[in-house]
């Protein structure tokens, strides 16, 4: 059974300066729940730089090749078909499509990535841990492992307190 | 950090955090007010007239519209491209202001690029009508077929379908993942049941964690990125339509760029002329101030002023051109019969916009909302100019004739715009018309607080 100490901050700023101080006590923070992305809680976390960047890059070289290989395919070898005299392999007017299907194959795969690394989707069941995250409150959630006395739960709840946090509760 | 003194707050009424969620989210826990009912109860006569006039043409066929050998685009094409161009505000907003670090675009952005959902929907409506054989509408796409044809990749009217449908997903799964934190609210407020499981399962088990905004501002950034080409190469494409074939009038290098800026221009005209009722009807005012009609209005002044540049280009290059058929189209636009629709695009498009660089008149909610319906009403016609005098008048004087819209045509029109104030008036009830999480972001360095550790 997981259980986790939260505590809550009203203040992005003092959000920021309370992480400083728990990460100065070494003590480590599972996640930090806000209304909205606050820029410095990357770097108390620890957090890498996202790589769905990538994602978007590969899928977007699949999309063009794609999109102007089946065009350049259908009409100089399955169904060449003579256009107003148009050349068969005509690549100014294969760009528009092969333009199209990059963008859409980079942005879709990137989202699918987003929700996959995520786990969100329709219908994920969400762990709430405070219901006013969403709002105006700014989480932190410390998770305690199995073995941990009451010794140990204190320090942290103590950790917590003198960083500045409010509402320190535990959950099961 | 250093705030100029000059700059005024992009929200006022120094609001906190909850009062930002509370006033974007209670409009939608109340009950509708009788205006909402009425404007729904309009739109929807609108949508029945529409749908009337959608059985006549499938029924009876292309026959009920008034087009003829000559002029074979009428009002259903000036109408894909007006619905079309409205579409382009949103996703300008949402994505080139973004890259710009326009914060002002966070209060505006959620609804504009709900319009330009909405306003692609009618377009797409249009192409599938003309077809005439609606359930034979997926012609258009690629796919292995029994008469072992493809489609023709030469076509720019072929581009359009990738174009427009790729404009279409990209934009709606842009606005849904900007959407989902502000999900999560609606549902962590959630009163009821019923409520809560509904806006659960739309926010896809949002948490707020650290990892998902890190990785959703990546997203969004990068999503921005893909989407700002995109709004200029979906009017670049439909410009295509016209600018590739031989009318005189179409046949044009100007039109990408032309066709882009009147795109955007008529966007922000929809934008504005929904803003200013919307956040009347909403309370909003703190959240959307003249300060945005203000920057709006200031694009409008841009946009309007290269459509008309584009406008003068065009009629002295029909001139310089020394090609008779050119000179004529143009000559004809403008002294021929349908003299008073060039006239009407002229005033609407060219001389009211100008009318913004009075600062009285850019920061007058009232004012920019009756010069907001005239760009729209100029950008109609800007279209109709250009599908029917080019077309009305062709290569061979015994085939001349005139084109007059039957009650069937202006019913599908008419229905588009109930469908797109039925879908507007519906979005304003279900979902936050205002990106909560992101004006919550700029609240402290643009909002009036001024609770900045490092000075205080």
């Amino acid at each position: 059974m997981n259980r986790y100490i939260t505590a809550y901050y009203l203040d992005e700023e003092d959000l920021l300066k309370g992480l400083g101080q728990l990460k100065a006590k070494g003590l480590e923070i599972m996640d930090v729940l806000t209304p909205f992305p606050v820029h410095g809680v990357d770097k108390a976390l620890n957090m890498r730089r996202s790589r769905l960047t990538r994602v978007a890059f590969i899928a977007g070289v699949v999309g063009a090749t794609l999109g102007f290989g089946f065009q350049a395919w259908v009409f100089t070898v399955d169904y060449p078909i003579n256009i107003g005299g148009k050349p068969f392999f005509a690549v100014p007017s294969f760009m528009p499509v092969a333009f199209e299907l990059t963008v859409l194959f980079a942005a879709f795969a990137m989202v699918i990535a987003f929700f996959v690394s995520n786990k969100l989707g329709p219908a994920a069941k969400a762990v709430i841990h405070d219901e006013r995250i969403t709002d105006d409150r700014f989480l932190v959630v410390v998770k305690v492992g199995d073995g941990e006395g009451e010794e140990n739960i204190k320090e942290i709840e103590l950790a917590l307190a003198e960083a500045g946090a409010e509402g320190i509760t535990l959950k099961v | 950090m250093y705030t100029s003194p000059l700059r005024e707050p992009l929200i006022r009424g120094n609001k906190n955090y909850k009062q930002v969620t509370d006033d974007v989210l209670s409009p939608m826990a109340g009950k509708p007010s009788k205006y909402w009912y009425a404007g729904i109860t309009l739109a929807g006569i609108a949508l029945l007239f529409g749908g009337w006039a959608t059985f006549r043409t499938v029924f009876y066929g292309i026959g009920e519209w008034g087009l003829n050998k000559t002029i074979g685009w009428g009002w259903g094409i000036t109408n894909f491209v007006w619905w079309v161009g409205i579409g382009h505000a949103g996703t300008f907003i949402s994505a080139i202001l973004l890259l710009f670090r326009q914060k002002w675009r966070t209060s505006i952005n959620r609804s504009a690029e709900a319009m330009t959902l909405i306003a692609v929907m009618c377009a797409g409506f249009f192409p599938l009508i003309h077809m005439g054989r609606l359930l034979l509408g997926f012609y258009i796409f690629p796919y292995p077929n029994t008469r072992s044809l493809w489609v023709n990749f030469n076509s720019p009217l072929l581009w359009d379908v990738f174009a427009i449908s790729t404009y279409f997903a990209v934009s709606l799964i842009f606005w849904y993942v900007g959407l989902i934190p502000d999900l999560g609210t609606v549902r962590d407020r959630a009163k009821t049941k019923i409520r809560k499981a509904i806006y659960g399962f739309l926010s896809f088990g949002w948490t707020g964690s650290a990892r998902h905004w890190s990785r959703h501002e990546t997203v969004s950034l990068i999503l921005a990125g893909l989407a700002a080409p995109l709004v200029l190469s979906v009017h670049t494409i439909v410009s295509f339509d016209f600018a590739t074939s031989v009318i005189p009038g179409w046949h044009t290098t100007i039109f990408p760029p032309y066709f882009v800026s009147g795109a955007i221009f008529s966007g922000f005209a929809m934008v504005l002329t929904l803003m200013i009722v919307t956040r009347k009807a909403l309370n909003l005012e703190d959240y959307i101030t003249l300060n945005h009609i203000e920057s709006m209005n200031k694009v409008i002044i841009l946009t309007g002023s290269i459509v008309g540049i584009a406008y003068l280009t065009e009629f002295f290059m029909a001139w310089y051109s020394g090609v008779e058929f050119e000179t004529y189209a143009f000559f004809n636009r403008a002294f021929g019969p349908y003299a008073w629709a060039y006239w009407i695009m002229m005033t609407c498009n060219v001389i009211t916009p100008q009318l913004f660089w009075f600062r009285k008149i850019r920061r007058s909610v009232l004012l920019t909302f009756i010069i907001s319906i005239f760009v729209n009403i100029g950008m109609w016609f800007e279209r109709f100019v250009i599908v029917v005098t080019s077309l009305h008048r062709d290569f061979l004087p015994s085939s001349w004739t005139m084109y007059k819209p039957t009650v069937v045509e202006v019913g599908l029109y008419v229905g588009t715009l109930g469908l797109f104030f039925t879908l507007f008036l519906l979005f304003i009830r279900v979902f936050p018309v205002i990106a909560v999480a992101e004006v919550k972001g700029v609240l402290k360095s643009s909002g009036e607080q001024k609770k900045i550790t490092d000075h205080e």
